[in-house]
């Protein structure tokens, strides 16, 4: 049925195969790992790492990070995307194309490059140093690195969604005497919420998934900058139990956010 | 059907993709690869040692693959290929040979090295003797309990502490200090060189004569140091285990001690 209402014409057999065959593979490919993970330890096993110390401090930590680094991320990147999205300013295209970048380096030049910008000998750092304050090597480097990674993924979605509303709805509020900020609370936000969350959550993922830039610029020390990646990482040179067990909490974690903003997503897009 | 050509044009591509995968990894013609695996403090000796070997040895082509002991050996242990492992402890390389990974036959110390406190050259933290360590504020980083290099740190801390020179505080006072925890010593060689640690306990022999100006060095006497030995031996799986002896006996030979001892390494 499926095939006679997406690929018509005498192919139709062949494209459906070839269809269900991708999709297939695909789902395997990515299936298979998580599921080598899974049946690698006993419940048993899983159950008695719960109770390593470890564990508990690197998923407190991450969440804690996480969040805050994505709230930092929507209150930022929500003007400014929409700064963006609707003005024009010489040097947009500029902003534009450095707000992507963090997308393009790899995560360990973003990790050296903030500590010579951060670190006590950096370039911001040593000024702050020089009043006492240390960035480098504390739980607010491994939020700033979290943000550097991941607020790209946040603006760019959130512009996207701002480019696709039609400007009519602001002209309307705006020849019935709405104020510029009002308007852009009651009547745009609520248009784009969806398109925001989404936005949101992929920043969120990758704020949590992130190692590379965390490992150099915030250190790696349990309960202060050892994030979930770096506990792994770490556990898995001596006891791989606690790296599966890490691991699969954050696969079970991650599944559940993912799961929790598709079904909310859905309330808002059909309200 | 428009796009009825995507499916072989893709096919084609993965074929391809496959092929090169499959076959892109042969070494030079008529040279045979000797995978080493060595600990993270032997990167500069190694460097210069395979370098040498190739020359000597025209046939042989030497990959090197440097990480922390202890990552090194779970990378063995889920099934990587290696030739040689030269660990920075026995306790990793014995726990590979208890599993039956390693040529027992091969297994043997060719190098010793010891312990040493080392500081940026600009001294940020002030530190001038060992008792600096446990001063609080002071920026310290050491090797995780797995790496090599921080399972004596914590040895050699352990001393010190049941030390009355010291005091039972000490251990306490200088773990409690520590910034980051390294998998491995190049890891913490690089955090103090930068600036951005106070202090940093590694081996001797990453003090070397092209660094030595970039550190202070604050000497761990011998009654609280610990004499790091490393061993070498062929993996049991090394599809090249001739080659491997060659290699290991150039090591242990004259030309591997002589670049041994000149990046500060103890010989057995």
């Amino acid at each position: 049925m499926m095939g006679r209402r997406y690929f018509q014409g005498k192919n139709s057999l062949f494209l459906t195969i070839g269809a269900g065959v991708l999709i297939t593979l695909l789902v395997v490919f990515i299936i298979t790992p998580i599921l080598g993970l899974f049946f690698r330890i006993t419940f048993e096993q899983f159950l008695a790492s719960l109770s390593d110390l470890v564990v508990w401090n690197a998923l407190i930590l991450s969440l804690v990070t996480a969040s805050i680094s994505t709230l930092v991320i929507i209150l930022v990147g929500t003007p400014v995307a929409w700064i963006n999205a609707r003005h024009q300013y010489p040097g947009r295209e500029i902003v534009d194309t450095l707000i992507d970048l963090p997308l393009v380096l790899p995560p360990t030049v973003a990790g050296l490059a903030l500590l010579l910008a951060f670190g006590r000998m950096g370039l911001i750092g040593s000024i702050f140093y020089d009043y006492g304050i240390s960035i480098a090597f504390t739980t607010l480097a491994v939020i700033i690195a979290q943000i550097f990674v991941s607020i790209p993924f946040y603006i760019r979605q959130a512009r996207a969604s701002f480019e696709q509303l039609d400007p009519m709805y602001e002209h309307a509020a705006k020849s019935l005497g709405s104020p510029a900020v009002p308007t852009f609370f009651t009547v745009i936000l609520p248009l784009v919420k969806a398109g925001l969350i989404g936005g949101a959550i992929m920043s969120f993922a990758r704020a949590l998934g992130e190692f590379g830039a965390t490992i150099m610029f915030a250190g790696n020390f349990q309960g202060r900058t050892q994030t979930m990646p770096l506990a792994i990482y770490t556990a898995m040179q001596g006891d791989l139990t606690a790296a599966i067990t890490l691991s699969v909490i954050l696969i079970i974690i991650s599944f559940l956010i993912i799961a929790l903003v598709k079904f909310k997503l859905r309330g808002y897009t059909e309200r | 059907m428009k796009f009825s050509w995507i499916i072989p044009v893709t096919a084609v591509f993965l074929a391809a993709i496959l092929l090169t995968g499959c076959t892109g990894n042969q070494a030079e013609p008529g040279k045979t690869e000797l995978t080493v695996f060595a600990a993270a403090s032997l990167t500069g000796a190694l460097t210069d040692m395979a370098e040498t070997y190739e020359t000597s040895h025209p046939g042989i082509h030497v990959v090197l693959n440097f990480d922390g002991s202890q990552a090194l050996r779970t990378q063995i242990e889920q099934g990587a290929y290696a030739d040689v492992f030269l660990s920075a402890n026995t306790k990793h390389l014995y726990a590979l040979r208890d599993q039956g990974l390693m040529e027992n036959s091969s297994i043997g110390l060719f190098a010793k090295n010891k312990l040493a406190v080392i500081t940026p050259a600009s001294n940020p933290g002030n530190m001038t003797t060992l008792a600096d360590l446990a001063r609080p504020g002071t920026r310290l980083v050491i090797g995780t309990k797995d790496v090599p290099v921080g399972d004596y740190a914590r040895q050699i801390l352990k001393k010190m502490g049941n030390d009355s020179t010291y005091g039972p505080s000490y251990t306490a006072s200088v773990l409690a200090n520590v910034i980051s925890e390294e998998t491995t010593v190049t890891g913490v060689v690089t955090k103090v060189q930068i600036g951005e640690a106070d202090a940093g306990i590694v081996y001797e022999s990453d003090i070397t004569p092209e660094n030595r100006d970039r550190f202070l060095v604050i000497t761990i006497p011998d009654q609280y140091n610990v004499i790091a030995e490393y061993p070498a031996g062929i993996a049991g799986s090394s599809a090249h285990k001739d080659e491997a002896a060659g290699f290991l006996a150039y090591l242990k030979g004259e030309q591997g001690r002589a670049i041994l001892a000149k990046y500060g390494f103890a010989l057995p």
